[in-house]
């Protein structure tokens, strides 16, 4: 094979690995990125039963409740007043989760519909705002902004 | 006065990078001949004096919290150790960008000192585009962020430093990072010099090469010790997540892993001319693409600290700029940069191409998978994307990658006979079958752990094959370096692929007295306590925890409040032995009165930052070789010299 040839193959061959990462990766991507609710989406257009996806908004006042084995958590996300989607959660809250605070439960959502949370993403500090609930309304936003810097002392 | 010290010299240095890069460009276009040039290498090394004198400024005003100073007050206070006061002139966005410019310059000022081996245009070429890097960093400290600005009144009290960054760890893991980037800018300027000057040739190679080495040790300390605080200090159990900051700092990574391997074909055998060139560009983008990500705040991230959208833009527009410059450079000259040596498919040089194939593909995957939720959020669609997506997509490049990389070192340079090789294969193929079968027999373990286990094995008998029927004193110190990096790979695959497959978790509330278990330990809740540290306080849990029934270790698992910013960490209890770690983790107190504990029994985890230290101590055994074999030449070439002078005068 002559050096030129040589040269030539090898560009081609890398650039066929790597379109085909980017290929499989664009493929893999629409399939399998979890996709973020608020909780009016997800009861106007749930997700599949058992799809991995991520569900924000504000925890409700006063339906923070905890279960007999004393680890397992219950309560609301609520986004626009009327609408709430039940959390059940097993496991030690983050550092500042709070009644009325924000946050991002990442889970499934059972037939039930129950949202069954494995993590919760709530902020690390006073100004940590979770960036998927930027898209809340104003009034939603300016309220969490309040909320999320009061009363941590 | 300080302050205004600090702020001069960096002025000063900024105007020594702007001569550096004319009179560097001027000698270039003109040949070697103009007056200028003689004034590249020393405006290179009186940059670096000036710029660490700015340093240290710096580090002065935090360690004796100058209120006058607005980046000291915004993120000091004077209660904190000292420790972290000096820490804290790194850990915001201003600081640590003096510190980048810092390192950038005094690299410079060591190639414009020592570096004898190019040709003198393509050292000023080399200069130059350095000259160029540093003066958009230096552009944006003294137009946008001075660190040095003071408050038309001095404060009275500091603000404090993000209590997450308080640790130890975290205080030396962000210049870490930093030491890596640097270095793979100054890759970026030897690519674009031998660019300018077409001299891409094996002596560019080994003079790039010791700063991608360095680069590289670097950066894998970085995450490997970024990867470690995310375990301990979150307190979540888990070591990577696939946040985008951790991407960050995994694509440099992968760009420098090829580069490194692709350079030291460069040097060694003359091929892969261009793809090195092109490497060394990537690279570098990829440590300003992290670098975006991680200050611009356009990605959601837990790890991300100093966001600001503004320098964001900032930072993007010197990416485009450099990367841009260097893509554009590289399509006009890539063309006429002559042909390298050829070789065989079946060759060191063979399965080095294939793995560096790999690696891009992977870099391509990890890129994508960060970027996308900013290209879906174009369209309103949020999305997240994680492990469901980086593992398997992942792995279809991993697996052949580490199987090549178990076998290729075996394989002579040039051209090889795969069945020359056949007994070696032979042993990694059973091994690997072996390992599938036990451990498939003995547990459950889903596909990809047990991959993980069955490459983690044959990677590290693979690693030690080159080895065999050697002298092992006569082996050299930069082999040594392969084999020892190559098997820390094998030992951080077995770290986690153990750490999925078989790690155990309990959740539970207990009260005081009461006894839990998880995985071989027993848990006993002794007691639950207030204590204070200097800038905290905190409820403490005791407990004992027993292995097998053995003697009972005190562990003390701590959620602490800070008041400094007000802010709640999770102090986790670790539990080593040499089979695996417990995590201890306190949790909140349950309405009727129990402690919440989560429990992990993690086997053979610590393997995962064992493995990735090892690769590093690669990294400096190859760079120690190198830079050693150097000195001899050099030592060499001078003697013959001395020796024909000494001739020449006789005769």
């Amino acid at each position: 094979m002559k050096a030129k040839h040589q040269r030539l193959v090898l560009v081609v061959l890398a650039l066929i690995a790597i379109v085909g990462a980017g290929l499989l990766a664009t493929y893999a991507l629409r399939n399998q990125a979890s996709y973020f609710y608020l909780p009016e989406q997800m009861l106007a257009d749930p997700p599949q039963v058992g799809q991995a996806v991520r569900l924000g908004g504000m925890v409700e006042r006063g339906s923070l409740k905890t279960d007999a084995d004393g680890v397992t958590l219950r309560f609301n996300v609520t986004g626009n007043e009327s609408s709430r989607v039940p959390v059940r959660f097993s496991g030690i809250a983050p550092d500042l989760f709070v009644e009325g605070s924000g946050v991002v439960a990442e889970g499934r959502l059972e037939a039930d519909g129950t949202f069954v949370a494995d993590n919760l993403l709530a902020k690390h500090d006073e100004n940590y705002v979770p960036k998927e609930l930027e898209g809340m309304t104003q009034q939603q936003a300016s309220r969490m902004a309040e909320e999320t810097t009061v009363g941590l002392e | 006065m300080i302050a205004e010290v600090g702020l001069a010299a960096l002025w000063l240095a900024a105007a020594l990078a702007a001569l550096q890069m004319v009179a560097g460009f001027l000698a270039v276009r003109a040949g070697d001949e103009t007056e200028l040039a003689g004034l590249i290498r020393p405006a290179a090394v009186v940059q670096g004096v000036l710029v660490s004198i700015s340093f240290v400024m710096l580090l002065w005003l935090f360690a004796v919290t100058d209120l006058s100073v607005k980046l000291v007050v915004a993120n000091s206070h004077s209660m904190k150790p000292l420790v972290f006061k000096i820490a804290g002139a790194w850990g915001n966005h201003e600081g640590s960008m003096l510190l980048w410019v810092t390192v950038m310059a005094l690299a410079g000022a060591l190639i414009a000192l020592v570096e004898r081996r190019l040709p003198e245009r393509t050292m000023q070429a080399t200069l130059a585009a350095q000259g160029v890097v540093s003066l958009g960093f230096y552009a944006f400290l003294l137009f946008s962020s001075n660190p040095f600005e003071r408050l038309p009144t001095p404060a009275a009290e500091g603000m404090g430093l993000n209590p997450l960054l308080q640790d130890l760890g975290l205080a030396f893991h962000p210049p870490t990072l930093y030491l890596g980037y640097v270095g793979l800018s100054v890759a970026f300027s030897f690519a674009v010099g031998a660019l300018l000057t077409r001299q891409v040739t094996p002596d560019f190679a080994r003079a790039m090469r010791p700063w991608v080495l360095g680069a590289w040790v670097f950066l894998t300390v970085g995450i490997t010790a970024g990867s470690y605080w995310a375990y301990y200090e979150l307190g979540w159990g888990g070591w990577w997540f696939w946040d985008p900051v951790e991407n960050a700092s995994l694509m440099p990574w992968l760009a420098a892993t090829a580069l490194l391997h692709s350079a030291s074909v460069l040097a060694s055998r003359d091929a892969l001319r261009v793809w090195t060139i092109m490497l060394g560009v990537v690279a570098f983008s990829m440590s300003m693409v992290g670098t975006f990500l991680v200050r611009s705040g356009i990605l959601t991230s837990v790890h991300a600290f100093a966001v600001d959208p503004e320098r964001g833009s900032f930072i993007l527009m010197l990416l485009t700029l450099y990367i841009g410059g260097a893509l554009l450079l590289f399509s006009l000259r890539a063309g006429t940069v002559s042909e390298g040596e050829r070789f065989a498919v079946a060759s060191r040089e063979g399965a080095l191409v294939f793995n560096n194939v790999m690696l891009s593909a992977i870099l391509a995957i990890v890129l994508l998978g960060t970027l996308y939720p900013l290209v879906t959020e174009a369209f309103d669609v949020r999305v997240s994307v994680g492990p469901p997506y980086f593992n398997p997509v992942g792995a279809i490049f991993t697996v052949p990658m580490l199987v090549v990389m178990a076998v290729g070192p075996l394989l002579r340079w040039r051209r090889d006979r795969l069945d020359r090789v056949r007994n070696e294969i032979a042993i990694i193929a059973a091994l690997t079958l072996a390992a599938i079968v036990l451990f498939s027999l003995v547990a459950q373990v889903e596909l990809l752990p047990l991959l993980g286990l069955a490459l983690g094995l044959a990677v590290g008998v693979g690693s030690l094959l080159p080895l065999r029927g050697r002298k092992l004193t006569r082996v050299p110190i930069a082999t040594w370096g392969m084999v020892v990096a190559h098997f820390g790979i094998a030992v951080a695959l077995l770290g986690m692929a153990s750490e999925s497959a078989f790690s155990k978790e309990r959740l539970a509330a207990v009260e005081i007295g009461q006894s839990t278990t998880v995985g071989p330990w027993t848990i006993t809740l002794q007691g639950v306590e207030p204590v204070a540290g200097p800038n905290w306080t905190a409820i403490e849990g005791r407990m004992a925890a027993s292995y097998a029934g053995g003697e009972p270790t005190i562990i003390d698992p701590q959620a602490r409040n800070f008041w400094a910013p007000p802010q709640q960490t999770t102090e986790s209890a670790l539990v080593t032995r040499w089979n695996g770690q417990l995590y201890a983790v306190m949790g909140d107190r349950a309405p009727d009165g129990r402690w919440q504990l989560r429990l992990w029994w993690k086997p053979f985890v610590p393997l995962i930052w064992l493995g990735g230290l090892l690769v590093a101590f690669g990294g400096v055994l190859a760079l120690v070789g190198r830079v050693l074999a150097d000195l001899k030449r050099r030592e060499v070439v001078r003697r013959m010299a001395s020796r024909r002078a000494e001739q020449e005068k006789l005769a």
